[in-house]
């Protein structure tokens, strides 16, 4: 019998609401499902969201009462707010959050690189935001309990797994024991952990061990801005590398690497932990200043994805898909596009939109960006925690070049978590102008906001379905291609027509957007009327025109919807 | 355009000289990472990193 923890978690400035279990004898016969998600974290309750907004209702199972135990994740790129943004949830975030831009590298008490992060005043979010995991999961739970296409089930842990006949059925245990639930589709979004990945005994590639770090979150008055703070080789933990952040509610994240020969229980221990964080606060200039523990564990660095993220009609996304480098702050970052991708994958193929293949699209695509993400990240990884003996003396000799030679300094660049492109999806259409415009996202890359005037950019108005950008400075959408958009329609697809560009309203637009100085023609490589851009639900670009015409527009839709040619 | 600058006996002497120098003066624990930073500092010089990668494919030779 499932028995999870009904004691609200320990924090000092956190307070842990626990919720009731959710028990099969209160509910009547099972009715088979269309999708059930297994882990209610960020990804998990981020594609119950997207989903929902697609239309399609799920059953989330969680088999905690509470949200998870410590901050984890705290930092969230500016696509993860823009995701965030889709589901309802950025406005708090962004109220709750600290946001920042700067990373600085320290190496014998000097400062030997400052990386400043773009921000585009094109960009409504920062690149980056601090906030605690425990509140962006209250955050999203919320938006989920009031979403009535979704049923959040505590205390629900699911123990075994079979599929045939197109079916995943499953069995929860509870806090009252265990029931059957069958389902279509099953999506695994049960974490670094995940039973369900074990359940299947699939594998994960890649290379298996790349370090352990303790992180901590301890309560400080430290006067320091967020920022970003990197401590290479310092005296108290020689050879390794030290990280500071801010997080809100006075907590700073402290992550280090183990020494060698430590192990894990050593590393935490009371003393072990007090005498390494006095030492770090006696290097920043602060010794002596008080300081208070909410919350540490050791975290071990892996670089693993696997191969397929379908596995029959098991679906796979976030950490239970792979598993990714403390560095760089690409686990929750590269799970929230992984909710965002699969939700609108599955959305299609559950509504009768798409044929069944469009779900190996996700696949592709996401172990696509793992693998990118995988090699990029392994570039941090060997400065970071060099690997062998030859990458420690080379981290070493530009950790000592960099006090006085500029041309090392760049190699502290943290490569950071961005978006993918989806450059050779096959969902690009062939038959587009991308390769005639000059500016703007091409094939497959994610939109590029627009400031469309005092708090109004233009990924405000995007989402839930495909977006076509039409510029026009007409007083009409042409008949033609409105045939072509109310017949999608008509089959049951959300595709909303934009307008941009005209001073007027415009017949047949969803909506018009005004672009009166041109800045929006010109970000999107845009000369003349007629030009047009498509946008999938998860707003990557998919097809652009210079002059639009029914038939490519046609042609488009049918590829974005892994549809047959006509 | 101007010649690629050779290293004349003499100058191949002076830098023979200098860098044992040198690695005596760093001492038997940081000789190793002294050579590395010298590497990287050529390295930048040299700019070209298939020149460089040449050098290192003759360096490993006959260890």
């Amino acid at each position: 019998m499932h028995q999870p923890a009904a004691h609200p978690r320990s924090s000092i400035y956190y307070q842990y609401k626990v919720f009731q279990p959710w028990l099969p004898s209160a509910h009547p016969k099972q009715e088979r499902q269309k999708v059930v998600l297994v882990g209610a974290g960020p990804v998990g309750l981020t594609a119950a969201l997207e989903l929902a907004r697609h239309g399609v209702p799920s059953v989330l199972l969680e088999s905690e009462l509470q949200v998870s135990e410590g901050s984890r994740a705290i930092v969230f790129t500016r696509r993860s707010m823009e995701i965030l943004q889709q589901v309802g949830v950025a406005q708090r975030v962004t109220e709750n959050g600290l946001p920042w831009r700067f990373g600085n590298s320290y190496y014998r008490g000097q400062q030997v690189y400052r990386l400043e992060a773009p921000h585009d005043a094109d960009d409504r979010f920062f690149p980056m935001i601090n906030l605690q995991q425990q509140y962006l999961e209250e955050y999203l739970i919320d938006a989920v309990l009031a979403n009535p296409l979704i049923e959040l089930r505590w205390g629900n842990r699911v123990t075994h797994v079979a599929q045939d006949q197109g079916l995943a059925r499953v069995e929860v245990d509870t806090p009252e024991g265990p029931y059957p639930l069958e389902t279509r589709w099953l999506i695994a979004s049960d974490g670094a952990r995940s039973g369900l990945r074990s359940l299947l005994n699939l594998k994960l590639e890649g290379a298996s061990f790349e370090g352990r770090f303790v992180i901590a979150d301890i309560r400080i008055d430290l006067p320091l801005s967020t920022e970003r703070r990197a401590f290479f080789d310092p005296d108290w933990n020689p050879g390794n590398t030290v990280l500071l952040h801010r997080e809100p509610h006075g907590i700073w994240r402290v992550d280090y690497q183990l020494p060698a020969g430590e192990t894990p229980e050593q590393a935490l221990k009371p003393e072990a932990m007090k005498a390494r964080i006095d030492a770090l606060m006696a290097q920043i200039g602060f010794a002596g200043l008080p300081w208070e523990m909410d919350w540490c564990s050791v975290y071990s660095a892996r670089n693993l994805t696997l191969p397929d993220y379908r596995c029959g009609n098991v679906l796979f996304m976030g950490d239970a898909a792979h598993l990714l480098p403390i560095f760089g702050v690409r686990g929750a970052n590269t799970g929230f596009q992984d909710a965002q991708s699969l939700a609108w994958h599955l959305a299609m193929v559950v509504r009768g939109l798409a044929p069944e293949a469009l779900l190996a699209n996700y696949s592709r695509e996401r172990v696509g960006a793992a693998r990118e993400i995988i090699d990029e990240a392994g570039k941090s990884t060997r400065f970071m925690t060099p690997p062998s003996r030859g990458f420690r003396l080379l981290r070493d000799a530009v950790l000592s070049l960099s006090l006085t030679q500029a041309f090392v300094r760049p190699l502290y660049h943290w490569r950071t978590s961005r978006p993918h492109e989806y450059t050779r999806s096959a969902l690009n259409s062939p038959g587009d102008d991308t390769l005639l415009f000059k500016a703007g996202p091409g094939h497959g890359a994610p939109p590029q906001n627009i400031r469309l005037g005092a708090d109004d950019y233009l990924l405000d108005h995007l989402g839930g379905g495909f977006d076509l950008l039409y510029f026009t400075q007409e007083t009409a959408v042409p008949a033609a291609l409105l045939q072509v958009v109310n017949a999608a329609r008509a089959r049951g697809l959300a595709l909303r027509v934009i307008a941009v560009g005209a001073r007027q309203p415009v017949t047949g637009a969803d909506q018009t957007l005004l672009d009166a100085d041109g800045h929006f023609r010109q970000r999107y490589g845009v000369t003349a009327d007629g030009a047009a851009y498509l946008l999938r639900p998860d707003q990557h670009i998919c097809a652009r025109w210079l002059t639009l015409d029914a038939s490519r527009l046609q042609a488009a839709l049918n590829t974005a919807l892994a549809q047959p040619a006509a | 355009m101007q010649a690629r600058p050779v290293l004349t006996i003499p100058g191949l002497e002076t830098v023979y000289d200098a860098l044992a120098s040198a690695i005596d003066q760093a001492g038997p624990d940081k000789a190793e990472l002294f050579l590395v930073k010298l590497a990287l500092l050529n390295a930048n010089a040299l700019g070209q990193p298939e020149v460089f990668s040449a050098h290192i494919q003759s360096a490993l030779q006959d260890l």
